[in-house]
Protein backbone atom coordinates (compact mmCIF):
# COMPACT_ATOMS: atom_id res chain seq x y z
CA UNK A 1 0.00 0.00 0.00
CA UNK A 2 1.39 3.37 -1.16
CA UNK A 3 0.88 5.13 2.14
CA UNK A 4 2.87 2.57 3.89
CA UNK A 5 5.97 4.96 3.19
CA UNK A 6 4.03 8.12 4.61
CA UNK A 7 4.65 8.63 8.73
CA UNK A 8 3.26 11.98 10.51
CA UNK A 9 6.08 14.12 10.03
CA UNK A 10 5.90 13.64 6.02
CA UNK A 11 2.32 14.47 5.54
CA UNK A 12 1.97 18.27 4.82
CA UNK A 13 -0.95 19.95 5.62
CA UNK A 14 -1.64 22.97 3.81
CA UNK A 15 -1.46 26.32 5.64
CA UNK A 16 -5.23 27.79 4.77
CA UNK A 17 -6.84 25.38 7.85
CA UNK A 18 -4.82 27.37 10.05
CA UNK A 19 -7.10 29.79 9.72
CA UNK A 20 -10.01 27.50 10.29
CA UNK A 21 -9.79 27.05 13.90
CA UNK A 22 -10.70 30.61 14.84
CA UNK A 23 -13.38 30.24 12.98
CA UNK A 24 -14.83 27.17 13.92
CA UNK A 25 -16.93 28.30 16.74
CA UNK A 26 -19.09 30.74 14.13
CA UNK A 27 -19.88 27.81 12.02
CA UNK A 28 -23.76 26.06 12.31
CA UNK A 29 -23.70 22.26 12.65
CA UNK A 30 -25.13 20.88 9.45
CA UNK A 31 -24.73 16.90 10.09
CA UNK A 32 -24.96 16.09 14.31
CA UNK A 33 -24.86 12.44 14.48
CA UNK A 34 -25.70 10.80 17.76
CA UNK A 35 -25.40 7.33 19.05
CA UNK A 36 -26.26 6.23 15.37
CA UNK A 37 -25.61 2.48 14.91
CA UNK A 38 -26.33 0.15 11.57
CA UNK A 39 -26.81 -3.17 10.79
CA UNK A 40 -26.86 -4.94 7.22
CA UNK A 41 -29.16 -7.51 8.84
CA UNK A 42 -27.51 -9.26 11.43
CA UNK A 43 -23.58 -7.50 10.48
CA UNK A 44 -22.95 -4.74 12.67
CA UNK A 45 -21.87 -2.40 10.35
CA UNK A 46 -21.73 1.17 12.65
CA UNK A 47 -21.17 1.33 16.56
CA UNK A 48 -22.55 4.57 18.36
CA UNK A 49 -21.37 6.74 16.10
CA UNK A 50 -20.98 10.59 17.27
CA UNK A 51 -19.72 13.62 15.10
CA UNK A 52 -20.72 16.67 14.46
CA UNK A 53 -19.85 18.31 11.07
CA UNK A 54 -19.89 22.24 9.67
CA UNK A 55 -21.19 24.49 7.64
CA UNK A 56 -18.70 24.99 4.55
CA UNK A 57 -16.29 22.72 5.79
CA UNK A 58 -14.64 19.65 4.28
CA UNK A 59 -14.84 16.65 6.54
CA UNK A 60 -12.77 13.81 5.51
CA UNK A 61 -13.65 10.17 6.63
CA UNK A 62 -10.42 7.96 5.92
CA UNK A 63 -10.20 4.31 7.56
CA UNK A 64 -9.26 0.93 6.11
CA UNK A 65 -11.37 -0.89 4.00
CA UNK A 66 -14.63 -2.20 5.11
CA UNK A 67 -14.42 -0.29 8.30
CA UNK A 68 -17.99 1.72 7.35
CA UNK A 69 -17.45 4.78 5.89
CA UNK A 70 -19.23 4.42 3.00
CA UNK A 71 -21.79 2.91 4.86
CA UNK A 72 -21.99 6.13 7.23
CA UNK A 73 -21.67 8.42 4.41
CA UNK A 74 -24.77 6.45 2.75
CA UNK A 75 -26.78 6.67 5.79
CA UNK A 76 -26.15 11.08 5.48
CA UNK A 77 -28.63 11.06 2.70
CA UNK A 78 -30.29 7.34 3.34
CA UNK A 79 -28.90 5.80 0.18
CA UNK A 80 -28.29 3.26 2.21
CA UNK A 81 -31.56 2.35 2.73
CA UNK A 82 -31.31 0.94 -0.86
CA UNK A 83 -29.72 -2.23 0.35
CA UNK A 84 -32.94 -4.70 1.83
CA UNK A 85 -32.41 -5.49 5.58
CA UNK A 86 -30.65 -2.39 7.01
CA UNK A 87 -31.98 -0.96 10.42
CA UNK A 88 -30.28 1.77 12.50
CA UNK A 89 -30.79 3.25 15.99
CA UNK A 90 -29.99 7.02 17.11
CA UNK A 91 -30.16 10.20 14.98
CA UNK A 92 -28.72 11.96 12.56
CA UNK A 93 -29.68 15.84 12.83
CA UNK A 94 -29.57 17.57 9.18
CA UNK A 95 -30.01 21.11 10.53
CA UNK A 96 -32.05 20.16 13.27
CA UNK A 97 -34.52 17.29 11.97
CA UNK A 98 -33.59 13.94 12.43
CA UNK A 99 -33.28 12.08 8.89
CA UNK A 100 -33.80 8.86 10.22
CA UNK A 101 -37.64 9.82 11.41
CA UNK A 102 -39.42 8.04 9.25
CA UNK A 103 -41.59 11.15 8.74
CA UNK A 104 -38.44 12.39 6.69
CA UNK A 105 -39.04 12.69 3.23
CA UNK A 106 -36.08 11.18 1.49
CA UNK A 107 -36.33 13.02 -1.83
CA UNK A 108 -36.41 16.75 -0.19
CA UNK A 109 -33.60 15.24 1.91
CA UNK A 110 -31.31 14.30 -1.31
CA UNK A 111 -32.17 17.27 -3.09
CA UNK A 112 -30.69 18.98 -0.45
CA UNK A 113 -27.50 16.84 -0.44
CA UNK A 114 -25.78 15.54 -3.47
CA UNK A 115 -23.52 12.85 -3.90
CA UNK A 116 -20.72 11.57 -5.70
CA UNK A 117 -20.13 8.09 -6.47
CA UNK A 118 -16.63 6.29 -6.25
CA UNK A 119 -17.18 5.08 -10.21
CA UNK A 120 -18.28 8.30 -12.20
CA UNK A 121 -22.07 7.55 -13.17
CA UNK A 122 -23.27 10.05 -15.87
CA UNK A 123 -26.49 8.88 -17.34
CA UNK A 124 -26.13 7.62 -21.14
CA UNK A 125 -27.66 11.12 -22.24
CA UNK A 126 -25.68 14.14 -23.83
CA UNK A 127 -23.48 16.36 -21.39
CA UNK A 128 -25.94 19.01 -21.77
CA UNK A 129 -28.68 16.49 -20.37
CA UNK A 130 -27.13 15.08 -17.82
CA UNK A 131 -26.87 18.14 -15.87
CA UNK A 132 -30.08 19.43 -16.50
CA UNK A 133 -31.40 16.18 -15.35
CA UNK A 134 -31.70 17.50 -11.94
CA UNK A 135 -33.25 20.81 -12.64
CA UNK A 136 -35.49 19.45 -15.20
CA UNK A 137 -37.21 16.82 -13.26
CA UNK A 138 -37.66 19.20 -9.89
CA UNK A 139 -39.52 21.38 -12.84
CA UNK A 140 -37.93 23.71 -14.45
CA UNK A 141 -38.64 24.15 -18.02
CA UNK A 142 -37.96 27.17 -19.64
CA UNK A 143 -34.72 26.47 -21.63
CA UNK A 144 -33.01 29.53 -21.33
CA UNK A 145 -33.10 28.72 -17.86
CA UNK A 146 -31.45 25.60 -18.14
CA UNK A 147 -28.69 26.76 -20.66
CA UNK A 148 -28.05 28.99 -17.87
CA UNK A 149 -28.29 26.40 -14.96
CA UNK A 150 -26.34 24.13 -17.31
CA UNK A 151 -23.26 26.69 -17.95
CA UNK A 152 -23.24 27.38 -14.16
CA UNK A 153 -23.09 24.31 -12.65
CA UNK A 154 -20.16 23.14 -15.61
CA UNK A 155 -18.51 26.19 -14.73
CA UNK A 156 -18.33 25.50 -10.86
CA UNK A 157 -16.87 21.78 -11.86
CA UNK A 158 -14.23 23.55 -13.53
CA UNK A 159 -15.29 21.52 -16.73
CA UNK A 160 -17.41 24.24 -19.13
CA UNK A 161 -13.90 24.77 -20.74
CA UNK A 162 -13.33 21.81 -22.10
CA UNK A 163 -16.99 20.52 -23.09
CA UNK A 164 -18.69 23.74 -24.00
CA UNK A 165 -18.14 22.95 -27.58
CA UNK A 166 -20.25 19.17 -27.36
CA UNK A 167 -22.63 19.33 -25.00
CA UNK A 168 -24.87 17.65 -27.35
CA UNK A 169 -22.03 14.33 -27.46
CA UNK A 170 -22.99 11.39 -25.33
CA UNK A 171 -21.34 11.86 -21.67
CA UNK A 172 -19.69 8.36 -21.68
CA UNK A 173 -17.32 9.82 -24.57
CA UNK A 174 -15.47 11.68 -21.92
CA UNK A 175 -12.73 10.65 -20.05
CA UNK A 176 -13.16 9.12 -16.52
CA UNK A 177 -12.12 12.68 -14.90
CA UNK A 178 -14.13 14.74 -16.91
CA UNK A 179 -16.99 12.46 -15.94
CA UNK A 180 -16.51 12.31 -12.71
CA UNK A 181 -16.87 16.52 -12.57
CA UNK A 182 -19.84 15.91 -14.95
CA UNK A 183 -21.21 13.84 -12.15
CA UNK A 184 -20.16 16.82 -10.09
CA UNK A 185 -21.48 19.41 -11.84
CA UNK A 186 -24.73 17.26 -12.20
CA UNK A 187 -25.21 17.53 -8.26
CA UNK A 188 -24.63 21.17 -8.31
CA UNK A 189 -27.30 22.14 -11.00
CA UNK A 190 -29.99 21.94 -8.24
CA UNK A 191 -27.71 23.85 -5.89
CA UNK A 192 -27.47 21.30 -2.69
CA UNK A 193 -26.31 22.46 0.76
CA UNK A 194 -24.22 19.74 1.22
CA UNK A 195 -21.84 17.33 -1.13
CA UNK A 196 -21.43 14.01 -0.03
CA UNK A 197 -18.61 12.04 -2.15
CA UNK A 198 -17.11 8.31 -1.62
CA UNK A 199 -13.97 8.05 -2.85
CA UNK A 200 -14.54 10.23 -6.01
CA UNK A 201 -10.92 9.97 -7.22
CA UNK A 202 -10.02 6.38 -6.35
CA UNK A 203 -10.86 5.02 -10.31
CA UNK A 204 -8.99 8.25 -11.52
CA UNK A 205 -5.33 9.05 -12.81
CA UNK A 206 -2.99 11.65 -10.75
CA UNK A 207 -3.86 14.44 -12.90
CA UNK A 208 -7.84 14.31 -12.79
CA UNK A 209 -7.33 13.40 -8.59
CA UNK A 210 -5.23 17.07 -8.56
CA UNK A 211 -8.14 18.18 -10.52
CA UNK A 212 -10.86 17.32 -8.50
CA UNK A 213 -8.90 18.20 -5.51
CA UNK A 214 -8.41 21.70 -6.51
CA UNK A 215 -12.17 21.98 -7.37
CA UNK A 216 -13.41 20.51 -4.11
CA UNK A 217 -10.99 23.67 -2.43
CA UNK A 218 -13.26 25.73 -4.36
CA UNK A 219 -16.51 24.61 -3.78
CA UNK A 220 -16.21 24.80 -0.38
CA UNK A 221 -16.67 28.29 -0.28
CA UNK A 222 -20.36 27.66 -0.93
CA UNK A 223 -21.14 23.79 0.31
CA UNK A 224 -20.48 21.56 3.02
CA UNK A 225 -18.48 18.80 1.82
CA UNK A 226 -17.91 15.40 3.46
CA UNK A 227 -15.75 13.19 1.45
CA UNK A 228 -14.48 9.53 1.89
CA UNK A 229 -10.89 8.95 1.37
CA UNK A 230 -8.41 5.96 1.06
CA UNK A 231 -5.73 7.97 0.52
CA UNK A 232 -4.44 9.73 3.79
CA UNK A 233 -2.57 12.55 1.69
CA UNK A 234 -5.69 13.56 0.05
CA UNK A 235 -7.57 14.16 3.48
CA UNK A 236 -4.65 16.12 4.91
CA UNK A 237 -4.59 18.06 1.26
CA UNK A 238 -7.74 19.32 1.14
CA UNK A 239 -9.93 18.65 4.48
CA UNK A 240 -10.60 20.49 7.10
CA UNK A 241 -11.73 18.09 9.73
CA UNK A 242 -10.93 14.26 9.75
CA UNK A 243 -12.50 10.98 10.86
CA UNK A 244 -10.84 8.00 11.19
CA UNK A 245 -12.82 4.92 11.43
CA UNK A 246 -11.91 1.50 12.57
CA UNK A 247 -14.46 -1.89 12.71
CA UNK A 248 -17.15 0.62 12.38
CA UNK A 249 -16.55 3.25 15.19
CA UNK A 250 -15.07 6.05 15.15
CA UNK A 251 -11.43 6.44 16.49
CA UNK A 252 -10.61 9.73 16.66
CA UNK A 253 -12.06 13.12 14.88
CA UNK A 254 -10.11 16.39 15.02
CA UNK A 255 -8.82 18.89 12.88
CA UNK A 256 -6.81 17.67 10.11
CA UNK A 257 -3.34 18.95 11.03
CA UNK A 258 -4.28 17.83 14.51
CA UNK A 259 -4.78 14.34 13.30
CA UNK A 260 -2.32 13.96 11.01
CA UNK A 261 0.58 15.84 13.09
CA UNK A 262 0.07 14.87 16.58
CA UNK A 263 -2.72 11.88 16.97
CA UNK A 264 -4.67 11.38 19.90
CA UNK A 265 -5.71 7.64 19.72
CA UNK A 266 -2.63 4.79 19.22
CA UNK A 267 -4.65 3.06 16.49
CA UNK A 268 -5.00 6.73 14.45
CA UNK A 269 -0.92 6.88 15.31
CA UNK A 270 -0.46 3.03 13.61
CA UNK A 271 -2.36 3.68 10.81
CA UNK A 272 -1.33 6.77 9.44
CA UNK A 273 2.38 5.74 9.92
CA UNK A 274 1.56 3.04 7.92
CA UNK A 275 1.53 0.20 10.66
CA UNK A 276 -1.82 -1.62 9.14
CA UNK A 277 -4.46 -1.22 6.81
CA UNK B 1 15.41 -24.58 -10.98
CA UNK B 2 12.82 -27.57 -11.06
CA UNK B 3 14.87 -29.48 -8.76
CA UNK B 4 12.98 -29.59 -5.70
CA UNK B 5 16.34 -28.32 -3.90
CA UNK B 6 16.86 -30.22 -0.48
CA UNK B 7 13.50 -31.54 0.35
CA UNK B 8 13.28 -35.20 -0.37
CA UNK B 9 9.95 -35.31 -0.89
CA UNK B 10 9.32 -36.59 -4.66
CA UNK B 11 13.09 -35.67 -5.18
CA UNK B 12 13.12 -38.02 -7.89
CA UNK B 13 10.53 -36.67 -10.28
CA UNK B 14 11.85 -33.65 -12.46
CA UNK B 15 8.51 -31.75 -13.96
CA UNK B 16 10.20 -30.29 -17.05
CA UNK B 17 11.33 -33.56 -17.85
CA UNK B 18 7.63 -35.35 -17.93
CA UNK B 19 6.29 -31.82 -19.34
CA UNK B 20 8.91 -32.60 -22.27
CA UNK B 21 8.13 -36.37 -22.59
CA UNK B 22 4.41 -35.61 -22.66
CA UNK B 23 5.21 -32.51 -25.19
CA UNK B 24 6.57 -35.76 -27.82
CA UNK B 25 3.40 -37.60 -27.73
CA UNK B 26 1.22 -34.64 -28.64
CA UNK B 27 1.73 -35.61 -32.49
CA UNK B 28 -1.91 -36.81 -32.21
CA UNK B 29 -3.28 -34.03 -30.81
CA UNK B 30 -2.10 -31.52 -33.23
CA UNK B 31 -3.84 -33.50 -35.81
CA UNK B 32 -6.79 -33.16 -33.81
CA UNK B 33 -6.60 -29.52 -33.22
CA UNK B 34 -6.78 -28.82 -36.94
CA UNK B 35 -9.32 -31.05 -37.43
CA UNK B 36 -11.99 -29.75 -34.55
CA UNK B 37 -12.61 -26.51 -35.89
CA UNK B 38 -13.01 -28.12 -39.85
CA UNK B 39 -16.24 -29.93 -37.64
CA UNK B 40 -17.27 -27.26 -35.86
CA UNK B 41 -17.35 -25.25 -38.98
CA UNK B 42 -19.58 -27.71 -40.59
CA UNK B 43 -21.86 -27.93 -38.24
CA UNK B 44 -22.35 -24.50 -37.92
CA UNK B 45 -22.62 -24.18 -41.55
CA UNK B 46 -25.78 -26.15 -41.49
CA UNK B 47 -27.69 -23.39 -40.54
CA UNK B 48 -26.55 -21.06 -43.38
CA UNK B 49 -26.77 -24.00 -45.67
CA UNK B 50 -30.57 -24.18 -44.45
CA UNK B 51 -31.23 -20.92 -44.92
CA UNK B 52 -30.03 -20.38 -48.37
CA UNK B 53 -31.80 -23.81 -49.29
CA UNK B 54 -35.00 -22.32 -48.36
CA UNK B 55 -34.54 -18.87 -50.38
CA UNK B 56 -33.42 -21.29 -53.25
CA UNK B 57 -36.21 -23.28 -53.16
CA UNK B 58 -39.35 -20.55 -52.41
CA UNK B 59 -37.22 -17.96 -55.54
CA UNK B 60 -37.11 -20.59 -58.08
CA UNK B 61 -40.85 -21.88 -57.68
CA UNK B 62 -42.37 -18.10 -57.24
CA UNK B 63 -40.25 -17.66 -60.50
CA UNK B 64 -42.61 -19.99 -62.49
CA UNK B 65 -45.92 -18.02 -60.52
CA UNK B 66 -44.38 -14.82 -61.59
CA UNK B 67 -43.94 -16.08 -65.24
CA UNK B 68 -47.84 -16.30 -65.20
CA UNK B 69 -48.74 -12.93 -63.08
CA UNK B 70 -47.22 -10.22 -63.41
CA UNK B 71 -44.57 -8.84 -60.22
CA UNK B 72 -46.63 -5.64 -60.01
CA UNK B 73 -50.35 -7.30 -60.12
CA UNK B 74 -49.34 -9.45 -57.55
CA UNK B 75 -47.83 -6.87 -54.95
CA UNK B 76 -51.00 -4.02 -55.80
CA UNK B 77 -54.02 -6.63 -56.43
CA UNK B 78 -56.72 -6.64 -53.72
CA UNK B 79 -58.64 -9.54 -55.37
CA UNK B 80 -57.24 -12.81 -54.19
CA UNK B 81 -59.49 -15.31 -55.36
CA UNK B 82 -57.46 -18.75 -56.41
CA UNK B 83 -60.02 -20.98 -56.72
CA UNK B 84 -62.42 -19.09 -58.51
CA UNK B 85 -63.02 -19.73 -62.86
CA UNK B 86 -61.00 -16.64 -63.48
CA UNK B 87 -58.63 -16.85 -61.04
CA UNK B 88 -56.61 -13.71 -59.48
CA UNK B 89 -53.86 -13.21 -57.27
CA UNK B 90 -53.66 -9.82 -55.88
CA UNK B 91 -51.43 -10.12 -52.23
CA UNK B 92 -52.98 -7.63 -50.71
CA UNK B 93 -55.78 -8.84 -48.88
CA UNK B 94 -53.09 -11.15 -46.81
CA UNK B 95 -51.01 -8.51 -46.63
CA UNK B 96 -53.96 -6.58 -45.07
CA UNK B 97 -54.52 -10.04 -42.83
CA UNK B 98 -51.08 -10.44 -41.53
CA UNK B 99 -50.78 -6.75 -40.74
CA UNK B 100 -53.72 -6.37 -39.05
CA UNK B 101 -53.25 -9.44 -36.42
CA UNK B 102 -49.64 -8.54 -35.93
CA UNK B 103 -50.60 -5.10 -35.14
CA UNK B 104 -53.37 -5.57 -32.71
CA UNK B 105 -50.74 -8.08 -31.28
CA UNK B 106 -48.14 -5.76 -30.36
CA UNK B 107 -50.80 -2.91 -29.09
CA UNK B 108 -51.98 -5.17 -26.82
CA UNK B 109 -48.48 -6.91 -25.73
CA UNK B 110 -46.56 -4.13 -26.11
CA UNK B 111 -47.89 -2.16 -22.88
CA UNK B 112 -48.11 -4.81 -20.85
CA UNK B 113 -45.26 -6.42 -21.88
CA UNK B 114 -42.96 -3.40 -20.64
CA UNK B 115 -45.36 -2.53 -17.67
CA UNK B 116 -44.45 -6.37 -16.52
CA UNK B 117 -40.44 -5.56 -17.31
CA UNK B 118 -40.57 -2.81 -15.61
CA UNK B 119 -42.19 -4.55 -12.59
CA UNK B 120 -40.03 -7.29 -12.64
CA UNK B 121 -37.00 -5.18 -13.47
CA UNK B 122 -37.33 -2.57 -10.62
CA UNK B 123 -40.25 -3.05 -8.26
CA UNK B 124 -39.97 -7.39 -7.69
CA UNK B 125 -37.86 -8.35 -4.77
CA UNK B 126 -35.67 -10.79 -6.33
CA UNK B 127 -37.35 -13.67 -4.51
CA UNK B 128 -40.25 -12.81 -6.54
CA UNK B 129 -38.60 -11.99 -9.73
CA UNK B 130 -37.28 -15.44 -9.54
CA UNK B 131 -40.54 -16.81 -9.07
CA UNK B 132 -42.30 -15.02 -11.60
CA UNK B 133 -39.49 -15.14 -14.70
CA UNK B 134 -39.97 -18.71 -15.29
CA UNK B 135 -43.45 -18.46 -14.91
CA UNK B 136 -43.97 -15.63 -17.56
CA UNK B 137 -41.91 -18.02 -19.75
CA UNK B 138 -43.93 -21.33 -19.47
CA UNK B 139 -46.65 -18.43 -21.32
CA UNK B 140 -44.30 -18.85 -23.79
CA UNK B 141 -44.20 -22.56 -24.24
CA UNK B 142 -47.63 -23.33 -24.99
CA UNK B 143 -48.12 -24.80 -28.48
CA UNK B 144 -49.93 -22.50 -30.30
CA UNK B 145 -52.72 -24.80 -31.58
CA UNK B 146 -53.55 -24.00 -27.82
CA UNK B 147 -53.62 -20.66 -28.06
CA UNK B 148 -55.87 -21.01 -31.50
CA UNK B 149 -58.45 -23.32 -29.77
CA UNK B 150 -58.23 -20.59 -26.98
CA UNK B 151 -58.97 -18.02 -29.23
CA UNK B 152 -61.85 -19.18 -30.81
CA UNK B 153 -64.10 -21.31 -28.52
CA UNK B 154 -63.00 -18.71 -25.36
CA UNK B 155 -62.21 -15.10 -26.71
CA UNK B 156 -64.41 -14.49 -29.23
CA UNK B 157 -67.60 -15.68 -27.72
CA UNK B 158 -66.14 -13.11 -25.12
CA UNK B 159 -66.10 -10.26 -27.49
CA UNK B 160 -69.27 -11.50 -29.60
CA UNK B 161 -71.32 -11.17 -25.63
CA UNK B 162 -69.69 -7.54 -25.18
CA UNK B 163 -69.90 -6.70 -29.08
CA UNK B 164 -72.56 -8.94 -31.15
CA UNK B 165 -71.54 -7.03 -34.49
CA UNK B 166 -68.65 -9.42 -34.49
CA UNK B 167 -68.13 -12.32 -36.61
CA UNK B 168 -67.73 -15.68 -35.55
CA UNK B 169 -64.38 -15.97 -37.19
CA UNK B 170 -62.64 -12.21 -37.05
CA UNK B 171 -59.10 -10.81 -36.59
CA UNK B 172 -59.42 -9.21 -33.80
CA UNK B 173 -59.54 -12.27 -31.40
CA UNK B 174 -56.41 -13.95 -32.86
CA UNK B 175 -54.95 -10.45 -33.22
CA UNK B 176 -55.39 -9.98 -29.27
CA UNK B 177 -54.40 -13.89 -28.30
CA UNK B 178 -51.23 -13.20 -30.46
CA UNK B 179 -50.70 -10.48 -28.42
CA UNK B 180 -51.38 -12.55 -24.79
CA UNK B 181 -48.62 -14.95 -26.93
CA UNK B 182 -45.74 -12.27 -27.14
CA UNK B 183 -46.30 -10.97 -24.01
CA UNK B 184 -43.24 -12.91 -22.65
CA UNK B 185 -41.08 -12.19 -25.19
CA UNK B 186 -41.59 -8.00 -24.78
CA UNK B 187 -41.29 -8.81 -20.78
CA UNK B 188 -38.74 -11.08 -20.55
CA UNK B 189 -36.03 -9.60 -23.18
CA UNK B 190 -37.00 -5.82 -21.86
CA UNK B 191 -36.52 -7.07 -18.42
CA UNK B 192 -32.85 -8.21 -19.61
CA UNK B 193 -32.15 -4.57 -21.32
CA UNK B 194 -33.52 -3.25 -17.80
CA UNK B 195 -31.51 -5.42 -15.35
CA UNK B 196 -28.43 -4.59 -17.72
CA UNK B 197 -28.57 -1.08 -17.16
CA UNK B 198 -25.96 -0.29 -14.22
CA UNK B 199 -27.11 0.05 -10.32
CA UNK B 200 -24.99 2.91 -10.48
CA UNK B 201 -27.01 5.08 -13.08
CA UNK B 202 -29.90 4.58 -11.04
CA UNK B 203 -28.33 5.65 -7.28
CA UNK B 204 -26.93 8.55 -9.46
CA UNK B 205 -30.40 9.55 -10.13
CA UNK B 206 -32.43 8.41 -6.93
CA UNK B 207 -29.19 10.46 -5.18
CA UNK B 208 -30.80 13.80 -6.85
CA UNK B 209 -34.16 13.51 -5.02
CA UNK B 210 -35.98 11.68 -7.39
CA UNK B 211 -38.51 8.99 -6.86
CA UNK B 212 -37.98 5.46 -8.00
CA UNK B 213 -40.82 5.86 -10.67
CA UNK B 214 -39.31 9.22 -12.19
CA UNK B 215 -35.52 7.12 -12.22
CA UNK B 216 -37.07 4.34 -13.63
CA UNK B 217 -39.10 6.28 -16.98
CA UNK B 218 -35.98 9.37 -17.54
CA UNK B 219 -33.15 7.04 -16.83
CA UNK B 220 -33.50 3.00 -17.24
CA UNK B 221 -36.21 2.95 -19.88
CA UNK B 222 -34.05 5.44 -21.97
CA UNK B 223 -30.80 3.42 -21.27
CA UNK B 224 -32.71 0.41 -22.09
CA UNK B 225 -34.19 1.64 -25.00
CA UNK B 226 -32.42 -0.35 -27.23
CA UNK B 227 -33.12 -3.61 -26.03
CA UNK B 228 -36.50 -3.17 -25.15
CA UNK B 229 -37.51 -1.66 -29.28
CA UNK B 230 -35.18 -5.06 -29.98
CA UNK B 231 -38.00 -7.28 -28.24
CA UNK B 232 -40.82 -5.14 -29.94
CA UNK B 233 -39.45 -5.75 -33.30
CA UNK B 234 -38.75 -9.49 -32.65
CA UNK B 235 -41.97 -9.99 -30.96
CA UNK B 236 -43.89 -8.21 -34.20
CA UNK B 237 -41.66 -10.40 -36.51
CA UNK B 238 -42.89 -13.52 -34.38
CA UNK B 239 -46.14 -12.16 -34.59
CA UNK B 240 -46.28 -11.95 -38.59
CA UNK B 241 -44.88 -15.80 -38.51
CA UNK B 242 -47.50 -17.19 -36.38
CA UNK B 243 -49.68 -19.80 -38.10
CA UNK B 244 -52.41 -21.30 -35.78
CA UNK B 245 -53.91 -18.68 -34.05
CA UNK B 246 -55.00 -17.06 -37.12
CA UNK B 247 -56.10 -20.15 -39.08
CA UNK B 248 -58.25 -21.25 -36.17
CA UNK B 249 -59.67 -18.19 -35.34
CA UNK B 250 -59.78 -16.15 -38.19
CA UNK B 251 -61.17 -18.08 -41.09
CA UNK B 252 -60.41 -17.88 -44.33
CA UNK B 253 -61.96 -14.60 -46.07
CA UNK B 254 -59.86 -13.62 -48.44
CA UNK B 255 -61.72 -9.69 -48.52
CA UNK B 256 -59.75 -6.96 -48.49
CA UNK B 257 -61.22 -4.55 -45.81
CA UNK B 258 -60.15 -2.50 -43.22
CA UNK B 259 -63.20 -4.30 -40.28
CA UNK B 260 -61.75 -6.05 -37.60
CA UNK B 261 -64.71 -7.67 -36.36
CA UNK B 262 -64.78 -9.53 -40.28
CA UNK B 263 -62.57 -12.30 -40.82
CA UNK B 264 -59.36 -11.74 -42.73
CA UNK B 265 -56.49 -14.27 -44.05
CA UNK B 266 -52.74 -13.62 -43.31
CA UNK B 267 -50.15 -14.91 -45.33
CA UNK B 268 -49.18 -17.72 -43.14
CA UNK B 269 -53.09 -18.75 -42.47
CA UNK B 270 -53.35 -18.94 -46.84
CA UNK B 271 -50.19 -21.27 -47.10
CA UNK B 272 -51.74 -23.76 -44.73
CA UNK B 273 -55.08 -23.41 -46.63
CA UNK B 274 -53.37 -23.92 -50.00
CA UNK B 275 -50.95 -26.52 -49.10
CA UNK B 276 -53.71 -28.53 -47.13
CA UNK B 277 -56.29 -28.54 -50.38
CA UNK B 278 -55.46 -30.11 -53.53
CA UNK B 279 -53.71 -27.54 -55.43
CA UNK B 280 -52.21 -29.67 -58.66
CA UNK B 281 -48.62 -29.40 -58.58
CA UNK B 282 -47.34 -27.06 -61.35
CA UNK B 283 -50.55 -25.10 -61.14
CA UNK B 284 -50.89 -21.52 -61.00
CA UNK B 285 -52.35 -22.12 -57.32
CA UNK B 286 -49.50 -24.02 -56.33
CA UNK B 287 -46.89 -21.82 -57.34
CA UNK B 288 -48.55 -19.08 -55.74
CA UNK B 289 -47.80 -20.47 -52.28
CA UNK B 290 -44.37 -20.37 -53.12
CA UNK B 291 -44.79 -16.01 -54.04
CA UNK B 292 -46.37 -15.64 -50.51
CA UNK B 293 -43.59 -17.58 -48.74
CA UNK B 294 -41.44 -15.18 -50.47
CA UNK B 295 -43.32 -12.38 -49.22
CA UNK B 296 -43.34 -13.81 -45.80
CA UNK B 297 -39.57 -14.36 -45.86
CA UNK B 298 -38.95 -11.05 -46.67
CA UNK B 299 -40.99 -9.44 -43.99
CA UNK B 300 -39.42 -11.27 -41.38
CA UNK B 301 -35.97 -10.68 -42.19
CA UNK B 302 -36.53 -6.90 -42.59
CA UNK B 303 -37.83 -6.95 -39.27
CA UNK B 304 -35.04 -8.66 -38.07
CA UNK B 305 -32.61 -6.61 -39.77
CA UNK B 306 -34.58 -3.76 -38.43
CA UNK B 307 -34.11 -4.96 -34.35
CA UNK B 308 -30.42 -5.82 -35.45
CA UNK B 309 -30.40 -2.10 -36.66
CA UNK B 310 -32.25 -0.75 -33.98
CA UNK B 311 -30.08 -2.41 -30.86
CA UNK B 312 -26.47 -1.28 -32.73
CA UNK B 313 -27.80 2.86 -33.42
CA UNK B 314 -29.31 3.13 -30.16
CA UNK B 315 -26.80 0.91 -28.08
CA UNK B 316 -26.08 3.15 -24.67
CA UNK B 317 -22.44 2.14 -23.68
CA UNK B 318 -21.83 2.41 -20.39
N1 LIG C 1 -24.69 -3.92 0.73
C1 LIG C 1 -24.18 -4.49 1.84
N2 LIG C 1 -24.77 -5.55 2.38
C2 LIG C 1 -24.25 -6.14 3.47
N3 LIG C 1 -23.15 -5.73 4.10
C3 LIG C 1 -22.51 -4.66 3.61
C4 LIG C 1 -22.99 -3.98 2.45
N4 LIG C 1 -22.16 -2.96 2.18
C5 LIG C 1 -21.20 -3.00 3.14
N5 LIG C 1 -21.42 -4.01 4.00
C6 LIG C 1 -20.58 -4.35 5.16
O1 LIG C 1 -20.48 -3.23 5.98
C7 LIG C 1 -19.16 -3.05 6.43
C8 LIG C 1 -18.66 -1.67 6.04
O2 LIG C 1 -18.59 -1.58 4.64
P1 LIG C 1 -18.34 -0.22 3.87
O3 LIG C 1 -19.17 0.81 4.49
O4 LIG C 1 -18.53 -0.47 2.44
O5 LIG C 1 -16.79 0.03 4.20
P2 LIG C 1 -15.77 1.03 3.53
O6 LIG C 1 -16.51 1.95 2.63
O7 LIG C 1 -15.14 1.71 4.71
O8 LIG C 1 -14.77 0.20 2.81
C9 LIG C 1 -18.34 -4.19 5.84
O9 LIG C 1 -18.24 -5.19 6.82
C10 LIG C 1 -19.17 -4.68 4.71
O10 LIG C 1 -19.01 -6.06 4.54
MG1 LIG D 1 -16.29 2.25 0.48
Amino acid sequence: MSMATDNKVQIEVSNNHTTTENNTTQKRVVYDTKNLNLWYSENHALKDINLEMKENEVTAIIGPSGCGKSTYIKTLNRMVELVPGVSTTGSIAYKGNNILDKAMNVEDLRTRVGMVFQKPNPFPKSIYENVAYGPKIHGIKKKALLDDIVEKSLRGAAIWDEVKDRLNENAYGLSGGQQQRICIARCLAIEPDVILMDEPTSALDPISTLKIEELIKELKQKYTIIIVTHNMQQAARISDRTVFMLNGEVVEFSETDQLFSNPKDKRTEDYITGRFG
Amino acid sequence: MAKSSGSNLNSAVNVSELIAENKKKKSINNYMEKLVPAILFLLASITVLTTIGILYTLISQAVHFFMEIPILDFFTGTELKPLSQNPEFGILPLLNGTIFSSLIAILVAGPIGIMSAIYLSEYASDKLRRILKPLLEVLAGIPTIVYGFFAFTFVTPLIRSIWPQVEATNILSPGIVMGVMIIPMIASLSEDAMTSVPNGIREGSLAMGTTKLETTIKVVIPAAFSGIMASFVLAISRAIGETMIVTIASGSSKNFTFDLTQSMQTMTAYIVEVSGGEAPAGSTLYYSLYAVALTLFVFTLIMNLLAKYISRKFREEY
